[in-house]
């Protein structure tokens, strides 16, 4: 290779580690979130929320399949959506930290659904018009039920914010615990700001005004109150995660960590 | 409708061959897995049946949930219904843009569901959708119990009227 074109081809690399790890924050995103809700299974208040909650769970599995496996065609190292998905412990895995929170009760699983999703509605709406044509394809694709979770998450939002005095608390009660988590949602690191730069991601201080906008809306109708911003040490985009995604990955992992290789 | 679909998949004027009329109609009798009242041509899966210029028939379909069970399941009775009837030489295809949406099921598959017992979608395109009519009393009067159901594709909802619960099929 001629010393001229060493400094592209570098480059070329680096943008393509850059679009892997963009692709799989998406993707394990999705796919911790689904795990967390299949853990409701059986378990939901009511038996029309635990068949919501299971397929908002396939839908979201279903868009981490998408992503885990265009982000195994990125590495190039031929890992598909499968070693990907169980084959990574958890440094390796690049989830929001919020995804990874536990279930805890009805009101903090749905608190964490509507953050999570009016945060995705942001970011597929980005997407869809992006450079990178397979990543709009699957976000125009995912957009369309994001927004029919979101009319889920919000719904039961105000049902429960400005329901019975219980309801009312224990939401108010999960919006205070899970709100540390937010900071980590629209602030930009190296990754996030070069896909921008490049037109492959939307520019997240952009997303994060129409973010707030959204939520502030849905907390007023909900009668809860937004706490004060607080800085946000969990970074799970980069691979540094709370207790309790290794738990997590213990459980959908079970089955190739006893019998490593084993195949269906 | 079919013509329509076409269209949409960006071959609209193509001249239609014998082989691909064929195939339209062998696919318009492959039911779907989960509500096999209708077919995968009626839910508006199957986006294009076309002659390639390599001389194979290429016919594309597109998942209606990305996560629906039933894409493995619509792919393999594609493949085998291709295969049965000769066209083994045929590519199967699956593209995920432009996204499906519920605006592409056909007018027979419309009434198909109805009879079935599942209120058909309205326009995805129009927020300011109606009541959902009962698909057994026809009664107006409906409530939805929960925007999910039994497959992704359906929410479930309640007759007023007749006091039926019954599915609705997701506007998406």
């Amino acid at each position: 290779m001629s010393p001229a074109s060493v400094a592209p081809a570098r480059r070329e690399r680096a943008l393509n580690e850059a679009l892997f790890r963009y692709v799989l924050r998406l993707a394990d995103t999705s796919l911790v979130l689904g795990q967390r809700l299949g853990e409701w299974i059986g378990h939901a208040p009511a038996l029309e929320e635990d068949l919501g909650l299971a397929n908002l769970a396939l839908d979201l599995i279903g868009q981490a399949r998408l992503l885990l496996t265009y982000a195994g065609e990125i590495e190039g190292k031929g890992r598909d959506e499968d070693a990907l998905a169980f084959l990574r412990d958890a440094p390796e895995f690049l989830n929001l930290t919020l995804a990874e929170q536990p279930n805890g009760d009805f009101a903090h699983t749905i608190v964490r659904q509507w953050l999570i999703d009016a945060w995705q509605i942001e970011v597929y709406e980005g997407l869809s018009g992006s450079a990178d044509t397979r990543l709009a394809a699957i976000a125009a694709k995912a957009i369309k039920e994001t927004r029919y979770h979101y009319r889920f998450s919000s719904g039961w939002l105000v049902r429960l914010g400005d329901g019975t005095a219980e309801s009312q608390a224990r939401t108010q009660q999960a919006v205070d615990s899970l709100w540390r988590f937010t900071g980590e949602l629209f602030t930009p690191d190296e990754i996030d700001e070069r896909m921008a730069a490049v037109g492959i991601a939307p520019d997240l201080p952009a997303a994060a005004g129409r973010f707030g906008n959204r939520v502030d809306e849905d907390l007023r109708r909900a009668a809860l109150v937004r706490p004060a911003a607080q800085p946000h040490p969990w970074h799970g985009k980069r691979g540094v995660h709370t207790e309790h995604l290794g738990h997590l990955l213990g459980e959908m992992q079970h089955l190739q960590r006893t019998y490593p290789g084993v195949r269906w | 409708m079919r013509a329509a679909e076409r269209s949409a998949a960006g071959d609209a004027g193509a001249i239609e061959t014998g082989a691909e009329r064929d195939v339209w109609q062998l696919l318009a009798r492959v039911p779907d897995p989960e509500i096999p009242v209708i077919s995968i041509v009626d839910l508006g899966v199957v986006r294009y049946v076309r002659r390639a210029a390599d001389g194979r028939l290429h016919v594309g379909i597109t998942p209606t949930y990305t996560g629906c069970p039933a894409t493995a399941a619509i792919r393999s009775a594609t493949r085998e219904a291709l295969d049965e009837a000769g066209h083994r030489d045929a590519l199967l295809e699956e593209v995920l843009s432009p996204p499906w949406t519920s605006d592409w099921v056909t007018p027979e598959g419309r009434a198909r569901l109805a009879a079935f017992g599942i209120a058909p979608p309205a326009a995805a395109s129009d927020p300011a959708t109606g009541p959902v009519r009962c698909p057994r009393c026809g009664s107006l009067s409906t409530g939805r119990i929960s925007e999910f159901g039994s497959t992704p594709c359906k929410a479930h909802y309640v007759c007023n009227a007749c006091r039926e619960p019954f599915d609705h099929f997701k506007c998406i």
